[in-house]
């Protein structure tokens, strides 16, 4: 799927620009895309360093382990195929609190590490595993308690006040990860189904058996 | 709650600084190797997700500067007309899952015409609060670890940006309206 939205994405801008006279706008951007990527990954460099120095010594301190026990059932419910104890389950939940108290740059770093706990785990290693399926649906709908760049830009403008979207944004971002995990649940059963009953009998099994779920679901998303 | 949570938010950090290493120097462990020793790790990662960036921003980019999106606003404005989303936040529920600048540039741009207080500023607001940007998050976590097939990850994703989304507008319809 993210092969076909970014082909349709650069396609659709070439064809719309040819047909609106903004081909060199369009092509400025793409350097400019280039560019900011570039800077976005610089950016990342010292909160990536600084933070898993930090959770390495958490980690050497028996820290995560203690946290990944502690606070288990929630994370058990969510991971089921994740081993009892194993230190991506710590990572998962400094992650996720690090989202819900709205610590961005923290909260990167330490998913950035579960995810590379959790492909220790992983048999194959460039096809993303149901756990991290789920752990980046719980980052893409983040729920955050206090919004604060948004309540410093309301302050900015004068609003009366600026905190009363606090509310409505919690019911919002639970109602989406709400639907997240929900979705996850949904397509990680159908994953997890042989490739021949998934599309009730209406194609013929002849998916190659290593790998076929997965690959069933990449064209069924392109589809 | 609100004082609260601002409170933790701001004594959390630099209390976590402190207790990490406390807690690891009481239990023996030599705390500034082991900080050296993983951090070692942070700048592999961080170059790593360069080439999913740059390739993922330079589409998003294109897509914006060509004008496209504002063609797929005008094409879906009957539609969420007929179901009482306002008109001026459709860019932005389009923008938000692909780049969280401009989606919080879009949202400022709305908070400043149309008033913090105004019914359109309350919904940006609980609109860019609400989710984070999906196409960013898929390409620097998996980016960071070398995944290439992300299965259903995106659709679980964008498809959690729409119920946010549409939640997003009828909330506030509600509770301010």
């Amino acid at each position: 799927m993210v092969n076909w939205i970014w082909l349709l994405l650069m396609t659709i801008s070439v064809v719309f620009a040819a047909f609106t006279g903004r081909l060199e706008a369009v092509t400025e951007a793409a350097f400019e895309g280039a560019k900011s990527g570039v800077t976005v990954s610089f950016g990342l460099i010292s909160v990536l360093v600084f933070w898993m120095g930090m959770m390495r010594i958490g980690e050497d301190a028996g820290l995560l382990n203690k946290l990944a026990t502690l606070l288990s059932p929630a994370v058990r419910f969510l991971f089921p195929d994740v081993p009892k104890g194993h230190p991506a389950l710590g990572y998962i939940m400094t992650n996720m609190s690090a989202n819900i108290l709205g610590l961005g740059n923290a909260a990167t770093p330490m998913g950035i590490k579960a995810m590379q706990e959790l492909q220790k785990l992983n048999p194959d290693k460039e096809t993303a595993t149901p756990a991290m399926c789920t752990l980046l649906a719980l980052n893409t709908s983040s729920i955050t308690l206090v919004p604060t760049t948004l309540i410093a830009i309301r302050m900015n403008y004068g609003s009366a006040h600026p905190a009363e979207i606090v509310g409505t944004t919690l019911i919002a971002t639970a109602i989406a990860t709400a639907a997240a995990i929900l979705a996850d649940r949904y397509f990680r059963r159908r994953a997890m189904r042989p490739p021949h009953t998934t599309h009730r009998g209406s194609r013929p099994a002849t998916s190659p058996a290593a790998g076929g779920a997965a690959e069933t679901i990449d064209r069924e998303a392109a589809s | 709650m609100y004082d609260l949570v601002t409170a933790l938010s701001i004594w959390l950090i630099p209390a976590l600084i402190v207790f990490i290493p406390l807690y690891a120097a009481f239990r023996k462990i030599p705390v500034y190797e082991s900080f050296v020793d993983g951090a070692k790790g942070g700048f592999d990662t961080a170059i790593a997700i360069i080439p999913h960036l740059v390739g993922m921003m330079v589409a998003i980019n294109m897509f914006r500067a060509s004008g496209a999106m504002e063609l797929m606003v005008q094409g879906l404005q009957p539609m969420m007309a007929a179901i009482g989303i306002p008109s001026e936040v459709l860019p932005l529920g389009m923008l938000r899952p692909l780049t969280g600048a401009g989606s919080l540039a879009y949202t400022t741009h709305l908070i400043e015409n149309y008033g913090p207080d105004s019914m359109i500023g309350r919904i940006a607001s609980t609109i860019q609060g609400s989710t984070d940007t999906t196409l960013y998050v898929l390409t620097v976590y998996f980016g960071a670890i070398g995944i290439r097939r992300s299965r259903y990850a995106l659709k679980v994703g964008l498809f959690s940006d729409l119920v946010g989304f549409v939640a997003a507008v009828f909330i506030c319809l509600y509770i301010f309206g």
